[in-house]
């Protein structure tokens, strides 16, 4: 971020705060942390600053604010991981904290480890915000909600209920690692949602739109994707839906709208891809480097480097900078992403992926922006292509199971394919599949890559972090289908 | 199971913390009246937590920590903020108050948003034996010597186990504080304590695709003496996980479902979300208007009860500081007045519940307690020989709900059901059906009930529903 943040958004830990935290202290406190025996410890700072506001029965209803404080301590000693936090700055806290975290060393220590002098990594910029939304009176947060219920009411007569909310964030974070690293970065996220409920003839059907990412009030300046549009998309879905039917079960091609899609991916590959897994050999992709283990248009990279996107990061919270990882070329898997435990075990350099929710939580592997790369097909072509199948265009959420790669995801948004046209509208849709097969059956790839806009969260182990997806359109030859008619 | 004589860790939760965090809350709502609130809220809550983890017999993770919070809401005249801070300095709560005021004013005026009628607030907190001190005594050391057990066990009782995702001991030990400035103060501590076991196998029954399976099993209790052997926790979670090597696809097709318990008590979750005051004024559920009519099969009986000694879902007051009570939400297949709150009650024109839960950061809404399914006569072997043929369902993947709708449709894991037996193992095939036709469709419910968590219900069977696997 580039914008001057007003002192009550600003860390007391940062320098200038009242209890600023400079490299000489935090030397001391990793002394302390590695005074057991640990191979490496790193200290984590975090304040976060959130607010949130919503508008339901034409009415804002709440407005709500929270303030979070805290440091993590993480000592390491093989593959063993100690860790403690505390949320207080004062020096007796933080102390108890480095030396509790250490205690995972006791017994088989050696003698503490030299730190060399802390030295401050360079960060790049992936998110620049000229206003940040958290400065912006809350007055004009609340037009833009009344703005998006306005638009999903005027949308059609049908609408009988809409409901808009509007979360945001700036979250500071500081980190001192024992082999001498010094990272600091300011995170906005922000993310805007209507959900819309239509009825006719006692038929009830509901819609969403939103999106965001690490923007600041700017991201609502184009107009494809400002309030009123969110507003229009929940409604649009909301009365599509009224005329939704019964979907088939079973075995058929299916064709992914660009975008949302990239959920797919996310479940499917994303999560088998991550290093932990591998490392402790429970992925099915465990042992799989250099092979192949989709059809051969298929290209993933997971690119923490995306401006502004939900999943960005100019550094991971071990203090690596982001970076884009292709995970999949042309079929071949060629690499995971790793945290700093994972890197180590495989001898590579770590690869920007080290994510934690909060100082409450150790980091793991986790993904950024995940997207499956663009083809040649002209996506007109690829639904001409389905004599009878299922066009997938909006996702409410999916999950899988690593180890067998198995995954589920479900569809709010989903028409019948016949002889090449979208027909009708498909209710209660969910599609399961594995991994590593589903993107074998990858057999024609739209020219239209898109990023979603951001609204997905994932979660892993407790913990959440802010990721993005994107695909083109996609054909897959089969995927089995989970309807009622069978 | 004990821990070790004199491991004192100072994490135990005394009367004296749950003392000092209600004088707390009380501080906050007499500073946010100061500060123009008409009414205000506040919740307090400390907790400690104690995570240890092993993997293939080393130690993976020790974690330990203690965190504090306050949530207020402050009510003005209908209009209402919300805010939460960690920061519990006399100075940091006065600037909080008078944000949060300030908050509130940007709000618009809901009339239904008052505080209760201070005459239904809980004057009396019942005890309802939460806490085991005993839970706290345990150290980081013995956590994992219980975990490695748990993991040896799982590892040592069948040569399939090839790997481990490992074994995890937690606790968490906490105070909650509430006060109100309707006059409503009260505290209570709990415990908890874990240990979950995942062992994982190859499956090299298809040799072109081979594939990793996982499973897990787990005790958990506020009590340590209540918590299972770790060695029993880790061979049924192995037992769990080589029964699904060589899983495969069924056709597609109409079939029984037979639900087990881990899975049974996710429909009866499923059930609440669309059976409470939230979801009924906001129209958001199938079941809106049929109060006091059938809505599943007269087998179906559901209550919830917070105030059972002992039990992980129990709470002395709500989130309102009303008292709690035991209420129906299902009886004989008729669906009873549903779960409120005061504000969803409000909306609804009639009386809370008594079953709001609330978090630190945010308003207060209808929540369970312990939701229990009432078990029925049959034995779940007599269960499943009456079935013949189906899936019996061990897990449940994805979100395929829709509670206005109420489409049903989700990624399930299990066994196949031929000759009233568990024959081979099923994956990667959905289940779908409108769940008020699943409701009504439950034709056998077992006697095997337990209370292993906060929501539990026997195993039981749905006539049928579509099966979604292979083309035929």
């Amino acid at each position: 971020m580039t914008t001057t943040l007003p002192a009550a958004l600003r860390a007391p830990f940062s320098s200038g705060g009242a209890s600023a935290i400079d490299a000489q202290l935090a030397n001391r406190l990793l002394g302390l942390a590695l005074d057991a025996g640990g191979d490496y410890a790193d200290i984590y700072f975090e304040f976060r600053v959130s607010a949130d506001y919503a508008l339901e029965e034409e009415q804002v209803r709440t407005l709500g604010r929270g303030i979070t404080l805290g440091l993590g301590v993480r000592v390491t000693k093989g593959d063993a991981t100690g860790y403690a936090y505390c949320e207080d700055l004062a020096w007796e806290k933080m102390a108890h904290a480095a030396k509790t975290a250490g205690q995972i060393a006791v017994g088989g220590g050696h003698p503490p480890v030299q730190i060399p002098a802390l030295k401050n990594i360079p960060t790049p910029s992936f998110y620049p915000v000229g206003t940040p939304s958290l400065i912006v009176p809350a007055q004009d947060k609340l037009a833009l909600l009344r703005a998006a219920d306005k638009a999903a009411r005027a949308f059609d007569p049908r609408i009988v209920k809409v409901e808009a909310s509007f979360a945001e964030s700036i979250k500071e974070v500081l980190l001192f690692t024992s082999d001498g690293r010094m990272a600091s970065d300011v995170q906005p996220l922000m993310r805007f949602g209507v959900r819309a409920v239509a009825e006719e003839g006692g038929k009830r059907q509901s819609g969403s739109g939103g999106g965001g990412g690490r923007y600041g009030m700017d991201y609502f300046a184009d107009a494809t994707r400002d309030a009123a549009a969110h507003g229009r998309e929940a409604a649009r879905v909301a009365v599509a839906m009224l005329d939704a039917r019964d979907a088939p079960a079973g075995e058929m091609p299916v064709v992914l709208a660009p975008g949302d899609s990239g959920i797919l991916l996310h479940e499917a590959v994303g999560h088998g891809l991550e290093a932990d897994f591998n490392r402790k050999e429970t992925s099915n992709y465990t042992g799989q480097l250099g092979k192949e283990v989709a059809s051969k248009l298929c290209t993933v990279v997971d690119d923490g480097t995306i401006m502004n996107s939900r999943g960005a990061i100019n550094v991971d919270d071990e203090g690596y900078a982001g970076q884009s990882n292709t995970l999949i070329e042309n079929g071949v898997l060629v690499g995971y992403m790793h945290d700093r435990l994972s890197a180590k075990h495989f001898g590579i350099k770590p690869t920007g992926n080290g994510r934690r929710e909060s100082f409450r939580s150790m980091p793991l592997p986790r993904m950024t922006n995940t997207s499956l790369l663009g083809g040649k097909d002209n996506p007109d072509d690829i639904i001409k292509s389905v004599k009878r199948g299922i066009y997938a265009k909006r996702f409410s959420g999916g999950q899988v199971n690593i180890s067998n790669g198995d995954f589920v995801f479900s569809l709010s948004e989903s028409y019948l394919i016949e002889d090449g046209k979208l027909t009708a509208p498909l209710k209660g849709v969910n599609l399961i599949g594995n991994g590593p097969d589903v993107l074998r059956r990858v057999d024609m790839l739209g020219s239209d890559f898109e990023l979603s806009d951001g609204i997905w969260t994932c979660g892993k182990d407790g913990q959440s972090v802010p990721v993005n997806v994107g695909t083109p359109t996609v054909r897959l030859s089969s995927i089995t289908v989970g309807g009622t008619q069978a | 199971m004990k821990a070790q004589a004199g491991t004192t860790t100072g994490a135990q939760v005394t009367e004296r913390t749950v003392k000092e965090l209600c004088d707390l809350a009380q501080l906050a709502v007499e500073l946010a009246k100061r500060a123009g609130a008409d009414d205000a809220e506040v919740l307090v809550r400390d907790g400690s937590e104690l995570t240890t983890k092993v993997r293939l017999g080393e130690p993976e993770l020790v974690q330990e920590a203690g965190s504090r919070a306050l949530g207020l809401r402050v009510l003005r005249g209908g209009k209402r903020a919300v805010t939460y801070t960690s920061d519990l300095r006399r100075e940091a709560l006065e600037a909080l108050c008078a944000e949060t005021v300030t908050l509130a004013e940007l709000a618009e005026a809901d009339e239904y948003a008052l505080p209760p009628d201070p005459k239904l607030l809980a004057t009396r907190i019942p005890e309802l034996d939460l806490y085991d001190p005993a839970v706290a005594e345990v150290d980081a050391a013995w956590a994992l010597k219980q975990a490695i057990a748990g993991e040896a066990a799982a590892r040592k009782s069948d040569a399939r186990v090839t790997n481990s995702e490992g074994a995890t001991w937690s606790r968490v030990l906490g105070a909650t504080a509430f006060a109100t400035s309707g006059g409503f103060v009260g505290g209570y501590r709990g415990s908890y304590a874990s240990l979950v076991v995942e062992p994982l196998c190859d499956d090299t029954t298809d040799p072109t695709n081979p594939k990793k399976r996982n499973g897990y099993w787990y005790t958990a209790s506020r009590f340590l003496a209540d918590l299972e052997a770790a060695e029993a926790v880790g061979i049924e979670a192995t037992r769990r996980t080589v029964a699904t090597l060589g899983s495969r696809k069924v056709e597609t097709q109409e079939c029984a479902i037979v639900f087990d318990p881990e899975v049974s008590r996710s429909i009866v979750g499923t059930i609440f979300s669309v059976a409470n005051g939230s979801s009924f004024w906001r129209k958001s559920s199938y079941l809106v208007g049929k109060e006091g009519e059938l809505v599943a099969s007269a087998l179906v009986t559901i209550v919830d009860d917070p105030l059972v000694p002992r039990a992980p879902g129990s709470r002395p007051f709500d989130g309102d500081g009303l008292p709690t009570r035991k209420n129906s939400v299902v009886d004989k297949g008729v669906l009873a007045p549903v779960l409120c709150d005061v504000y969803s009650a409000r909306k609804l024109g009639r009386a809370s519940t008594g079953s709001a839960g609330r978090g630190i950061g945010g308003n207060p809404g209808p929540t369970t307690s312990n939701l229990i399914m009432e078990a029925g006569s049959v034995t779940r072997q007599e269960l499943l020989k009456q079935t013949g043929r189906g899936l019996y369902v061990t897990s449940l993947m994805g979100f395929g709900f829709n509670p206005i709708t109420g489409d049903f449709s989700r990624g399930a894991q299990g066994f196949w059901i031929e000759g009233g037996e568990l024959t081979f193992p099923v994956s990667e095939v959905t289940i779908a059906a409108n769940f008020d036709e699943i409701l009504k469709r439950i034709d056998l419910v077992a006697n095997d009930l337990e209370l292993r968590s906060s929501t539990c219900a026997p195993t039981f069977r749905v006539s049928h529903m579509t099966l979604a696997g292979t083309s035929k």
